[in-house]
């Protein structure tokens, strides 16, 4: 979340889409209501009638797979009716900032697109610079080579009509969406987003968000109070696994992952450390080799020194094109180019696409080594349907956790605060925390590699800094958060300040890049104090902005601020563009409120002041942005297996650049009548993601025992299905008996005269318990990723559903 | 005078989390029994022995084409003059309490005496344990209220559907709740407020919600 949870009682109009935030996310609606019970409009765009559209002032049916066009379609809309925040797009976006004259985008295709290789050559997706470096300007926006010009001209294609044939939305329910939604272009107006997995689980995922993103900066809703783009993020701990890197390209704290082509630390940094001429512009990633240095040191201490590259050559690298996201580890796995694998808190049996392949793929491995609270299809995989054990050479270990309550340790919102919590219970029998169990296999590996000569590059192993243990040799979490958080190695003054060696880290200003300082992740730098006071386990109640910040209340990355970007909510001398909701200030040469993005003065002191997106190499915020694999703009694209045969808006029907698989098990339909229906996954309130935990808990059983799919009365009608029946859904991949719930909450959609059905499930169950539930959803799902991040396509593929 | 407690119940701000049906179930102990998916979110699909609160799932379609979907966390309404007891005392003396300071109708073990077929309850409420033949259903959390705590359902509601206090702040609570809400839902009520203990606030027809939401 660029906001936080409190955050959302100050919206005015709250826009959710892509998301079931009231059953997926329950606490959030407690904010929600709040923000009604003042007056707020809710917004809920979905396929499906949930009971988050149950509360929702306005409900708006979209076909899954289609946001870009229903968004595109508000963009449009936003800048046609001019309801954009002028003052802001001028100076917080790069609105005005000429694209090269070579840019160009032809049906379908943005300049530059390989059809061999399937990827773009983005070399005209720049902008233009002048004879110093600084981009070229037209604060007019009227420059047809302006992003603005460029941007209003790639959606002055999505029409309503247009758009409508696409979502299957009725046009008069678009334009109530974007004319409740852009009324908040306004300084005293805030519109938040609140989206989850349905915009992430696509293969134009990305895509689908900077949508979203560029919307709330047309709109001037982003850094402000009430306003941002907030992902609905869970127990998951996709925050945690963003933040800690628990993902193939990257390193703790957003760094990048090394890769074989930069085999020195310089070259890495060069290689990442983004550079600016803009003396106005801060480029806080600038700071990039202070922070990967310091992780260096953290990782390997005293055996990290300027004259090893701080042991940069012990780093893992990936090749260069190697793509190590979960979907492709699988491939890997069926290919049986992996031969171990440690699964730990995760279900990938039930959890990952075509759960057919994925248990084939177990099936490749020699060993593998389950860490959880209860046994569950990934670590029963060798029993489980179709398979022989006797066939199987796997050897499975199944080690038992404790869980995430009877752990102390610290814990990550959405809203990015890391709040600090102590063990409630005992975990019973030989459950023990992870942390414990990873403690024990490093000391292991390290004496293994001590005994024997002869290990491969042992240094990575033997060098590892691994002094995480209490006097009893348990797991200390205090040590590894301390860690995290960073320490000064030598005396340093900093200013006129002197920090002793062995104090901790108060802030990553202070990180430095000649080894004097460590971190594990440099965004936590700040989580303790200078004295070793852990911020996280905070609880302190005072409201200095009356705004629920809460300052004192556990601790927030980046630097305990609570709304990022926060900068970009005063105008440029400073002054709140809402002061009912003030959420900083420029008062008599300092910031009022929160943690400011910065300490510089705003943009108006044309000497000292800065832009107001520090992250950004430019300093403002990225209407056109080249970063992305797929388009410097959003595109809609249909789905891989989409029920349309054409793509209204272009002859390319699907994402030119998404990832897909070819192998024997990757089968796809394209627009094909064996499976004529649109079909799309999620979860439920009782059941926590694959149900690994919550199926061996009776009173949720209860509540929701048996796996379903959710039909409208029409397409119950034209299959001949009533209520309750049992019913076969099947997919190009796979097929699952269920119970059909016949329900006026889905509808037909009407694209353009075509009448497309849609059906939907939740992914909460497995065969292992209770012995009658069912099996997983994602025995359909289609092996397909996002063309950026990898990640699946859960939300939109193609089934057929008879009567069984 | 005390005018006893109550519990507002706003449907309007009601998500179905069912955060209420499983705290019921944990603090008096009850089992999670054995259900099949029959075409519903709403599972039990009835109160029974085991099950005290039963969050029933209605959908349908509005006038405009468009679905609702409407949430009504049932439970006992603990009337003011409750029909139960009046019905049992006739059969049975002293097998029902009325609490004095709270205003809760706490069923006794006397209860297994009374025919059950001759107990009264225009909500379907009661139920009889199968094997002691004692009638139960929700206390109101008498036992929680006597030690300070707030009913468990109310505790684990995250939205604020659920408040728990003083009968007259809830009655007061009650009324504005739904004249703000008529602004934009004409049909908003309150269910039988000056009758019962558990007041539900709906927004459209309480048949829609669930046919004896209103009792009958």
């Amino acid at each position: 979340m660029t906001n936080h949870w409190i955050d959302i009682q100050h919206s005015d109009v709250i826009l959710i889409q892509g998301s079931n935030a009231a059953e997926n996310h329950p606490i959030s609606f407690k904010w929600v209501m709040k923000a009604r019970e003042k007056g707020a409009k809710l917004i809920h765009v979905d396929p499906r009638f949930t009971r988050t559209s149950s509360k929702a002032d306005f409900y708006a049916p979209l076909r899954s797979g289609t946001d870009i066009a229903f968004l595109g379609g508000m963009i449009k809309y936003i800048i046609e009716n001019n309801k954009y925040f002028k003052e802001y797009v001028v100076n917080y976006t790069n609105a005005p900032f000429l694209v090269n004259d070579k840019f160009d985008f032809n049906d379908g295709l943005f300049s530059g697109y390989d059809p061999g290789t399937r990827k773009y050559d983005k070399a005209t997706w720049t902008i233009k610079k002048d004879a110093k470096g600084i981009a070229e300007k037209d604060f007019t926006l009227q420059d047809p080579h302006c992003v603005f010009q460029l941007l209003k001209k790639h959606y002055s294609r999505y029409d309503v009509e247009t758009v409508s044939k696409i979502t299957g939305t009725p046009v008069k329910d678009l334009l109530t969406v974007y004319e409740m939604y852009s009324a908040t272009g306004v300084p005293d107006k805030a519109g938040t987003v609140m989206y989850a997995l349905g915009q992430t689980q696509h293969t134009s995922a990305v895509q689908n968000i900077r949508t979203l993103c560029m919307i709330q900066l047309l709109l001037g809703n982003m850094g402000i109070c009430g306003g941002g783009v907030n992902a609905m993020r869970g127990e998951p701990n996709v925050q945690g696994s963003t933040d800690f890197a628990i993902l193939s390209h990257l390193l703790p704290g957003y760094l990048a992952a090394p890769r074989a082509s930069l085999p020195t630390l310089d070259d890495y940094l060069k290689k990442n450390t983004p550079k600016t001429s803009d003396p106005r512009s801060a480029n806080w990633w600038q700071n990039y080799p202070k922070y990967a240095t310091s992780l260096l040191k953290a990782w390997y201490g005293d055996k990290a020194n300027k004259e090893n590259d701080f042991g940069y050559s012990m780093v893992p690298k990936l090749d260069d094109g190697q793509d190590c996201t979960i979907l492709n580890m699988i491939d890997n796995m069926y290919e049986k180019k992996i031969k171990g694998l440690i699964v730990i808190a995760q279900n990938p049996a039930c959890s990952l696409p075509n759960a057919n392949k994925v248990r084939e793929a177990f099936t490749n491995l020699d060993w593998t080594v389950h860490v959880n609270i209860f046994n569950n299809e990934t670590a029963s995989f060798w029993k489980g349907p179709g398979m022989d054990p006797k066939k199987i050479k796997t050897e499975v270990f199944l080690l038992p956790a404790a869980a995430s309550i009877e752990k102390q340790g610290s814990q990550a919102n959405s809203g990015r605060w890391v709040q600090w919590k102590y063990e409630a219970a005992k975990a019973p029998g030989d459950a023990i925390y992870t942390g414990d169990i990873v403690i024990r296999l490093v000391a292991k590996l390290k004496e293994l590699y001590k005994k024997d000569k002869k290990g491969a590059f042992p240094d990575p192993i033997l060098n590892l800094k691994w002094d995480y243990t209490d006097d009893k040799g348990r797991f200390d979490p205090v040590k590894v958060a301390k860690t995290v958080n960073g320490y000064f190695l030598e005396d340093v003054t900093i200013g006129d300040k002197i920090y002793k060696k062995g104090d901790c880290v108060p802030s990553f200003a202070m990180l430095q890049a000649d080894g004097k300082t460590s971190s594990g992740c440099w965004i936590s730098a700040g989580s303790f104090a200078q004295d070793g006071t852990n911020l996280m386990a905070r609880r302190k109640k005072d409201d200095p902005t009356g705004l629920g910040l809460y300052p004192q209340w556990s601790w927030a990355w980046p630097v305990n601020r609570r709304i990022i970007y926060n900068r970009a909510s005063v105008d440029v001398n400073g002054k709140p563009y809402n002061p009912k909701r003030a959420l900083l200030a420029w008062v008599d040469g300092k910031w009022v409120g929160d943690v400011p993005d910065g300490p510089w003065p705003p943009m108006s002191d044309l000497e000292k002041g800065k832009y107001p997106f520090i992250m950004k190499p430019d300093g403002v915020s990225s209407l056109f942005g080249p970063g992305l694999g797929d388009g410097p703009f959003p595109e809609h694209y249909e789905p891989l297996e989409g029920p349309m045969e054409k793509n209204p808006l272009s002859s390319q029907l699907k994402n030119p650049v998404m990832k897909i698989f070819t192998g024997p098990c990757d089968k796809f339909s394209g627009c094909d009548p064996k499976y004529p229906f649109v079909m799309t996954t999620y979860s439920s309130t009782e059941h926590w993601c694959t149900g690994a935990i919550t199926r061996w808990q009776s009173w949720l059983t209860e509540a929701q025992p048996q796996v379903y799919v959710e039909i409208s009365e029409e397409l119950a009608q034209l299959r001949g299905i009533k209520n309750g029946e049992k019913v076969k859904v099947e997919s190009a991949r796979g097929s699952l008996p269920c119970v059909a719930m016949v329900t006026t909450r889905f509808r037909p959609f009407n694209c353009g005269g075509q009448t497309i059905h849609q059906v939907g499930m939740t992914y909460n169950y497995g065969w292992l318990f209770p012995e009658d539930c069912g099996d997983t959803a994602n025995l359909l799902t289609p092996t397909a990723g996002d063309a950026n991040t990898g990640t699946p396509e859960y939300k939109a593929f193609m089934v057929n559903v008879t009567k069984v | 005078m005390s005018n006893g407690k109550s519990i507002l119940v706003d449907t309007s701000l009601c998500t179905a989390c069912r955060g209420c049906q499983v705290a019921c179930k944990q603090w008096n102990n009850l089992p999670g029994t054995k259900t099949k998916q029959v075409g519903t979110y709403q599972n039990p699909q009835d109160f029974s022995s085991n099950t005290w609160k039963v969050v029933r799932f209605a959908d349908g379609k509005k006038e405009d084409g468009k679905p609702y979907w409407y949430f009504f966390t049932d439970m006992c309404r603990h009337c003011v003059m409750p029909p139960c007891k009046l019905s049992i005392d006739m059969t049975v003396k002293d097998a029902v309490i009325q609490d004095e300071a709270t205003g809760a109708v706490v069923y006794t073990e006397k209860t297994k005496k009374m025919p059950f077929k001759d107990v009264m309850c225009p909500y379907g409420i009661p139920q009889q344990n199968p094997k002691t033949k004692v009638l139960v259903k929700c206390t109101m959390c008498f036992d929680r209220i006597k030690n300070g705590m707030i009913p468990a359902c109310v505790k684990s509601c995250p939205t604020g559907a659920m408040v728990f206090g003083d009968r007259n702040e809830i009655l007061d609570k009650a009324q504005k709740r739904v004249a703000d809400l008529k602004k934009t839902c004409p049909k908003a009520m309150a269910i039988n407020p000056d009758d019962v203990r558990v007041i539900f606030i709906v927004t459209d027809d309480p048949k829609k919600y669930w046919k004896s939401a209103a009792g009958g």
